[in-house]
């Protein structure tokens, strides 16, 4: 077990937590007091990332290139106009503008060095070649006839949550949206198609129940070893699907299959995690205990692993991005709602506390 | 020349003096300071030149009636003052 590096992006600041298991620790912080929604570490040329959201002052994206010791505030996506005439209103009837809310993915695009995908709400693309000095919004997309329709759930508007680029080819990228479904271009951004076959929403009437723009993805993920095993914690369950997208198996999981995020280990499809809450109307832990989810055989079992983590009164809530496996498939961190932050350098039989006094934590990410 | 004050709060991010400028609106006022800061604007406006929903702009002590165009008319010796809205108790 090596050491392992770990962004914890929160709401009073961007902190780095370095070394495994029981050994490791905070070492570094950066924009104290100021709320930090995401980070990114480019592993291709060392840049990280990181995306402020100063509330009033709006969201912000900082670069460095010196891995922390100094950033430079760079461009956030902005919004096309929205044309003449055209009208945009969402399942209340309110106006939506069109206009950056926050950042809410951000990933590496692999066809071009320094080129990035970022998800926002309220659900707009956008793509940067130019490590973020610029940005365009991915027009087939915001364009789609769908788009209108997508909708917010917990927040107010449509969110762009997750991006998945394809290991076999860069130009193939999947998206997920809360609400609106999974989207996948295979053409670089050019056209999309729906990819929610076998997904079931509860929440609107059964008729209308298996429409791509309804399902509520909470968090999707792609496996790097066999790229045609996606993991999804939907707002309704858990779904797999092995056969590249065709369609989707649901997975009923004790104590729950509720909750925000999934990490699937890079090495292994079948082996992945998830932290579940009670259910969608009480989004705290099962009767006070923190637990993680592990199967290892592709969903047919799981594993309910609580060595280590907090098993009374605990009312911690694991949002989606706040869970992460490393490289190695053996180090995961994350990351509470109660600024606690847990690590294990054993695919999660142990878990070790790193903190039980950060800010609300909104990412972990391993660099 | 009307003056234009900003909210201290925004120093730490970006360091905006108050400045004096002609102008016959906010919009044209705000458009001369950040010709000159072009950093600042992201901070008071969105990308389509709108306020900021929680930031506010009074001149002369009164609030601005257009926050999407900023159109709102500031005299020879206005006060232009950029503020952020408070929330909460």
């Amino acid at each position: 077990m090596g050491t392992t590096r770990l962004h914890v992006a929160t709401r009073k600041g961007l902190f780095v937590v370095e070394g495994a298991g029981a050994g490791a620790r905070i070492t570094g912080e950066h924009f104290v007091g100021d709320t930090v929604v995401l980070s990114l570490a480019d592993r291709r040329d060392g840049t990280w990332y990181a995306v402020l959201d100063h509330g009033h002052f709006g969201v912000k994206m900082h670069r460095s290139h010196d891995e922390g010791a100094t950033w430079q505030e760079i461009a956030v996506p902005e919004y096309p106009t929205r044309p003449e005439g055209a009208t945009d209103r969402d399942i209340w009837g309110n106006d939506r503008k069109w206009a950056l809310m926050t950042v809410w993915a951000l990933e590496t695009a692999l066809d071009r060095d320094g080129a990035l995908w970022c998800g926002t709400i309220p659900g707009g693309l956008f793509r940067s070649d130019d490590r973020g000095e610029s940005w365009c919004i991915v027009e087939s997309l915001w364009n789609h006839e769908t788009r209108p329709r997508w909708n917010g759930g917990g927040l107010d508007h449509p969110g762009i949550h997750s991006i998945c680029v394809d290991p076999r080819d860069p130009q193939c990228v999947v998206v997920a949206v809360s609400i609106g479904g999974v989207w996948r271009t295979r053409d670089g951004g050019a056209t999309w198609t729906a990819h929610t076959n076998g997904m079931a929403a509860g929440y609107v009437p059964p008729k209308h129940a298996h429409r791509p723009e309804v399902q509520d993805p909470h968090c999707v993920v792609q496996s790097a070893s066999r790229p045609e095993v996606f993991w999804c914690q939907h707002h309704m369950g858990i779904w797999r699907s092995d056969n590249d997208l065709d369609s989707w198996k649901e997975i009923r999981v004790q104590p729950s299959s509720f909750g925000f995020p999934v990490a699937v280990h890079p090495h292994d499809a079948d082996t992945a995690w998830f932290v579940p809450a009670h259910s969608d109307q009480k989004r705290s832990p099962i009767d006070g205990h923190v637990v993680v989810t592990r199967t290892r055989d592709g969903g047919k079992t799981f594993d309910v692993l609580t060595n280590g983590l907090p098993q009374q009164h605990a009312y911690d809530l694991v949002y989606r991005h706040a869970l992460d496996v490393a490289d190695d498939g053996n180090s995961l961190a994350f990351g509470s709602t109660t600024g606690n932050l847990w690590v294990t350098d054993n695919q999660g039989d142990t878990w070790h506390t790193v903190s039980n006094h950060l800010p609300p934590i909104y990412s972990v990410r391993f660099t | 020349m009307a003056q234009v004050v900003f909210t201290a709060n925004l120093q730490r991010h970006v360091p905006c003096p108050p400045v004096t400028v002609t102008a016959s609106t906010v919009s044209e006022a705000l458009a001369k300071v950040f010709a000159d800061n072009p950093r600042l604007r992201s901070y008071v406006v969105d990308e389509h030149g709108a306020l900021r929903k929680h930031m506010s702009v009074f001149v002369d002590g009164e609030l601005i009636g257009d926050r999407e165009h900023l159109s709102d008319p500031v005299g020879p010796d206005g006060e232009i003052y950029v503020m952020q809205a408070l929330s909460g108790g």
